[in-house]
This record gives C-alpha cells, structure tokens and sequence, in this order.
C-alpha cells in the first residue's frame, strides 16, 4: 500500500465513522463501532513505518510525524476501550442520556479526524483549520454534562482558545506574507515542505514576529502558562476518556505545530532563536503548576496542572535544542502522553466507584478497590519521575542535557521537579493508604487499557528497543 | 489618481479600528449589537474593495458572508436573544471607560509600531492592512476580557474575528480565505445558538459569568 492512501486512511476512517456513529442510537453498539474505527486507525498508523517519506501539497510524511501519528492512534485506541466502561456505567447512573452518547461518539471521532488531519498535512491553513476543528470537538464534550461546572469549562475554554485561534491564525498569515515574495502568490506560500526549503530568503522580522503570535497562539492549546488557565477546568468537569484524550493527544498536537514552526524559524539565519523564548514559557509553566499541585482539592484538576508541569518541561527541552535535549523532549512527551492517560483512566474509575472527584473523600484506595488503586499509585508514581519508570529517565536525560547546554538553567529545573514531585506524592498517600471511607460501590472497570500504558512505560523505563531509539535520534537531529 | 486603490482601503480598514474603538465604550447592550453590525458591514466593503483593486472575484463571496451573516442575521439574532433574556439593561465592564479606551488606544499604537517596523519589505498597501487588523485583533482581545457579560464577550469574538478576515484578504493571493471565513460563521452560529439553547433548557439566572463564576468547585 502507498504511503498516500494510509496518510488519507488516517483522517478518513475517523471522518466516516463519525458520520456512521452519529446515526446509530445504541449505546453499546456505538462504543463498539467507536473501537473498532480507533484500531482501524491505529493499524493504518502502524503500517506508516513500511513506507518511506511523502510529500506533495496537501500531504506530508516524514519521521517526525510518524512519532506523533503512531502516538495519537494508540492513545485514541486504548481511550476509546476505556470509554466503553465508563460510558456503560455514565449510562446506568443516569448522568448521560442516549441522545447524548450518539453525540458523544459522533464528537470522539470528529476530535480524532482533527488531530490526525493536523498531523498529515502539509499546508500550514489547513493545519490551522484541522487544530481549531479538534479543539472545537472538545469544548463540546467539556460541556456534554451540561452542569453549570461543565458549562462554565467549556465556556472558558471556548473564550482562551479563541484567543488561541487568533492568534494563531493571525501568525499563519504573517507566515504567508513573509513567504509570497519568495513563493509567489497562492498555494506555495502555505505548504510547509516548500516555506522550509525557501526560509533562508524569507524576512526575518516578518518571521519573528509570526512566530511569537503562532507560539502564542498554539501554546494557549499546549496550556503554557500564563495562558493555561482553561486546561484544569476542561480537564476537571468533561468525561474523563476525553480528559485522557486531551492530555494525552491534544497537547501534543498543539505542540506539534510549535515545533514545525521552529523548523523554519531554525532555516532562517536572520531571525529569531525561538529556544529562549520557548525555554522560559516552559520553566514558567514548570514551576507555576509544580507550586499550584499543592493546592488542589478536586483529583482530575491535579492531575490537569501535573500536564501543564509536563507540558513545561517538554517545551523546555525542545527549546534547549541540540540532538539529546531534543531526544530526551521527544521521550518524555511519549511517556507523558502513556502515563498520563492510564491515569485518568484510573481516575475516571475511581470517581465512578467513589461518587466524588473530590481528593479530601477519597482515602485508602489499595484496600478498597486493590487493582485500581495501585493503578494509580504506579501511575503516580510514574509521572512524579520515579526510578526505575520511563518518566525517570526521560526527566533525567532533560537534566542531563540542560546541565550540558546552561548549567544554571538546571537549578529552577530541578527545583521544579522536585516541587511537583513532593506535591504528587504527598497527595498520593492521602487518596491510597490508610483506612478507607465512604462506601463506594465496586468498580466495573476495564484494567488492560490502564496496564497496558502502565507495562509499556515501565519497559520503556528499563530497556528502549535500539530501533527507537535510532529512529528518535533521527527526529532529534531534524529538530535541529 | 494613481493611488484611489490605496486611499480607500486605507480609509476604510481605519475607519474598521475606529469602529473597534467605539465597541469599546458601548455600556448598552442593544447600541452595542447595533455598532457590531456596523463594523460588519464596514468590514464587508473593505473586503469587496480588495476583491475588486486585487481582481481576486473569490473574495467577493467572503464580502457577502460579512454583510449578510455579520452584518444583518447575527445582529438581529442577538437583539432577539437579549429581548428574550431580558438583559437589554445597562452592561458593567470590568474596568472603566477611561482606562479601556486608554488601553485601547496603546495596543493600537503598539499594533502600529510593530507592524510598520516589521515589514519595510512589503508593499505599503499589505503593511497598512496588516498593522489596521492587529489593532482591531487586539481591540477585540480587550474587549473580551474587559467584558463579563457572555453576549459582549462574543461581540468581542466577532470583532476580533474580523481583523483576522481583513489581514487574510490584505495578504494577496492568500488560500483558504473563503473557507476560513465560512468556518467562522459556522462556529459564531454555534456560539449564538449555545447562548441561547441554555440559558432556555438549563435555566441559568443570567448569562453574566460572574455568575458562572460562582459555581466552580474547586478552592472555595
């Protein structure tokens, strides 16, 4: 099979399926047919490393987006298993009602077709366009309860990504009018594999300033502070598979445009370093949500601002730059993404079983309910950084590479780290020892999505196959 | 008179800021959606005035869009919406008068700074609009975070959005500028329609967010 037909594959499965999911009214069907088009996606994403490179217009695939394809697919796969579970039990508590669940899956696989459709194509318009498409999806689910909560999230949500929308528009033009003297005028100005090659002879004040807004822009998606502030009530009050999706995919999509942004900033001599720019929105952000872990009282919102720590660090070491920082960002963005998700698929249990997201009700989990509750401590665990999971040594080699490149750089680093660290665990101890209150009904829970992640960041943590790890080597020495 | 081209599209993307302008100071909901509606329709001349001096006949639909969407269904849509909420009242922005206009009055020159500086290159004609939309963009971003009433808040929206249409039809040549902008109206009709659809079944009090505001759980 061509190249071509899987990079169409990878958006058109979601597409038809939200189409075919809308019109089917049983739920359980629903959730099946939602399953199967994820892992039809999954293996279109797969088949991608048999082919080499493509471009044209419209399309483009190369190794970096490969690594985010693949990512998106397996993540959008197992969270849509997840979601089988959790919709059942949404459907028999009565908190969602049929009609809402024909939307619900209907808007899963829109989310699904925008973010892939970002990640394929080669025109920076339609990446705009596919991005706004994804976020949209989103602020609908956030709202899908319908609770003065929800609607508030995604009303909050609606207004800073608007902003986002903006701004990021507003960057992609000024990419175009920087590109038209050299491209000419239409189509060429927009496709990304032709600005890159041409970028030396583009005005570098033109593309300064495009970058700031586009960083601006795309890091309100990231959730970079100080423009974070919709993550944590978005994450909070939706369904929990799509506070899985978002933190798990859709940060990273928005990431995804930064980065091919800093590609052609990093072809043109004239302008702008964007790492320090991206270096300090990322220790920012770091620290910021490090120090308000602490404060949380609702468990879904601490794990939110744990993904704008995460977000933080991985911004910073894209920014640092240079073949291992770029290496160690790219790790950890896919240990981030694993760990995270198998959390909130433990938490979307939890709160289930317990009634309440609320972390001052929640105690002694291990004893309540074991296998979810060690669940989430080795969950926990993983994201705070601990030895010996994957989260670890990507953090360490972030470290490392920082000590390498600015010495100094490494001291709000560490702090940070050590800040969300402590904030994790001491939370952690609270929710999962000690004796249990409340009584909580058991879980019917779906273990194998939330171990699946959990095994892989684990081995990932012990032993990096060597073919990924040449394969990131490569990504990171594009990066540049 | 070789430079009427110019001349008009200067005349008519300022006359788009000082519009913005106006927005700013709207206290009253009903005079508000009426000045919107005029920034609409300016828009839509500026848009058709480009479609006709860059012989780009495609922007003329994005002109039709702001005059018949913008301009004439939304507009009305909102004074149906606000009779029907019952808040044709006065409106309180966050911060005064004074200060907003002063700060609207900064971005515009911060707009007009970075822009000119930024592009000598350019044609003069792409650098007067570039630099007219970034103010009105960031007019619009002011007013929706000095309003706190969900109605402002998405005129402010649609302001913003409207810079972005003026600096996507300056840019010559520039793809996707008709799709971009039906994309637009699709989501504004969205918006509209939420605001209503759920003020109406869930029975919110009002469509004030401080309101909203008040049933966040988290840190009370």
């Amino acid at each position: 099979m061509t190249a071509q037909i899987l990079l169409i594959l990878i958006f058109a499965i979601p597409a038809v399926a939200a189409v075919g999911l809308a019109g089917i009214a049983d739920y359980r069907i629903a959730s099946r047919v939602n399953m199967l088009a994820s892992l039809l996606t999954l293996v279109a994403g797969l088949m991608m490393f048999g082919v080499s490179g493509y471009t044209d217009d419209f399309l483009l695939l190369d190794e970096l987006n490969i690594v985010f394809i693949v990512l998106n697919s397996f993540v959008g796969f197992t969270a849509s298993a997840f979601s089988a579970t959790y919709i059942r039990h949404e459907m028999e508590s009565g908190r969602l009602t049929p009609t809402h669940l024909r939307f619900y899956h209907a808007i899963y696989q829109v989310m699904m077709f925008g973010m892939n459709l970002a990640l394929v194509t080669n025109n920076i318009g339609l990446m705009w366009v596919a991005i706004e498409l994804a976020t949209l999806a989103t602020v609908m689910m956030v709202g899908i309860y319908r609770t003065h909560e929800a609607l508030e999230a995604a009303w909050k949500y609606f207004i800073l990504g608007s902003v986002g929308i903006g701004f990021a528009l507003f960057g992609t033009i000024l990419i175009y009018m920087a590109a038209q003297p050299v491209t000419g005028e239409g189509l060429p100005g927009m496709v990304w594999s032709l600005l890159v090659m041409r970028a030396a002879e583009f005005d570098p004040a033109l593309l300064n300033i495009a970058f700031i807004f586009l960083l601006l822009g795309y890091g309100t998606k990231v959730g970079l502070a100080p423009l974070h502030a919709w993550l944590p009530d978005a994450h909070a009050e939706g369904p929990t598979p799509i506070s899985a999706v978002l933190s798990g995919l859709l940060l990273n999509i928005a990431l995804y445009a930064v980065l091919r942004f800093k590609m052609l900033l990093a072809a043109n001599a004239g302008a702008l370093a964007p790492g320090p720019l991206m270096m300090g929105l990322g220790l920012l952000s770091l620290i910021f949500a490090a120090f308000m872990l602490y404060r949380r009282r609702d468990i879904k919102r601490m794990f939110a601002y744990s993904s704008i720590e995460h977000m933080g660090i991985i911004v910073f070491a894209f920014g640092i730059g240079g073949p291992l920082a770029n290496f160690a960002g790219l790790l950890q963005m896919t240990m981030h993404s694993l760990a995270k998700s198998a959390i909130f698929f433990a938490v979307g249990h939890i709160s289930q079983a317990k009634g309440t997201q609320r972390i001052a009700e929640i105690r002694g989990l291990t004893v309540s309910h074991p296998v979810l509750g060690w669940g989430l401590v080795l969950g926990t665990v993983a994201i705070a950084g601990m030895p010996p999971l994957g989260v670890f040594m990507s953090e360490f080699l972030v470290v490392t590479s920082t000590f390498a490149r600015g010495p100094w750089l490494s001291i709000p680093l560490v702090f940070g780290l050590l800040v969300a660290f402590g904030a994790l665990l001491l939370r952690l101890n609270g929710l999962a020892f000690g004796e249990p209150t409340g009584g909580g009904s058991p879980a019917k829970a779906s273990y194998i999505p939330m171990f699946g992640h959990l095994a892989l960041v684990l081995v990932a943590g012990i032993w990096l196959p060597p073919a990924l790890v040449i394969w990131f080597q490569h990504v990171a020495e594009m990066l540049g | 008179m070789p430079d009427l081209a110019f001349d008009v599209a200067h005349l008519l993307a300022g006359s788009l800021v000082l519009v913005s302008l106006m927005l700013l100071y709207q206290d009253r909901l009903p005079a508000l959606i009426n000045v919107f509606a005029l920034h609409a329709i300016l828009l839509a001349a500026s848009v058709a005035w480009q479609a006709l001096v860059q012989d780009a006949p495609v922007l003329f639909v994005t002109a039709a869009i702001a005059l018949g969407f913008k301009g004439i269904i939304i507009p009305g849509a909102l004074r149906r919406i606000i009779v029907r909420l019952g808040i044709h009242r006065e409106i309180e922005p966050v911060v005064g008068i004074g200060p907003t206009m002063l700060a609207g009055m900064a971005l515009v020159a911060l707009s007009m700074v970075v822009m000119l500086r930024a592009t000598p290159a350019a044609s003069p004609f792409a650098r007067e609009d570039l630099a007219f939309a970034l103010s009105v963009l960031l007019l619009g971003l002011l007013m929706m975070v000095s309003r706190r009433n969900a109605v402002g808040q998405v005129i402010g929206f649609m302001s913003l959005e409207n810079g972005l249409i003026l600096a996507a039809t300056g840019a010559k040549g520039m793809p996707l500028v008709v799709e971009i902008s039906v994309a637009f109206s699709i989501l504004i009709a969205f918006i509209v329609i939420g605001i209503f659809l759920f003020r109406i079944r869930e029975r919110f009090d009002t469509v004030d967010l401080q309101a909203l505001d008040r049933a966040r759980g988290d840190q009370r």
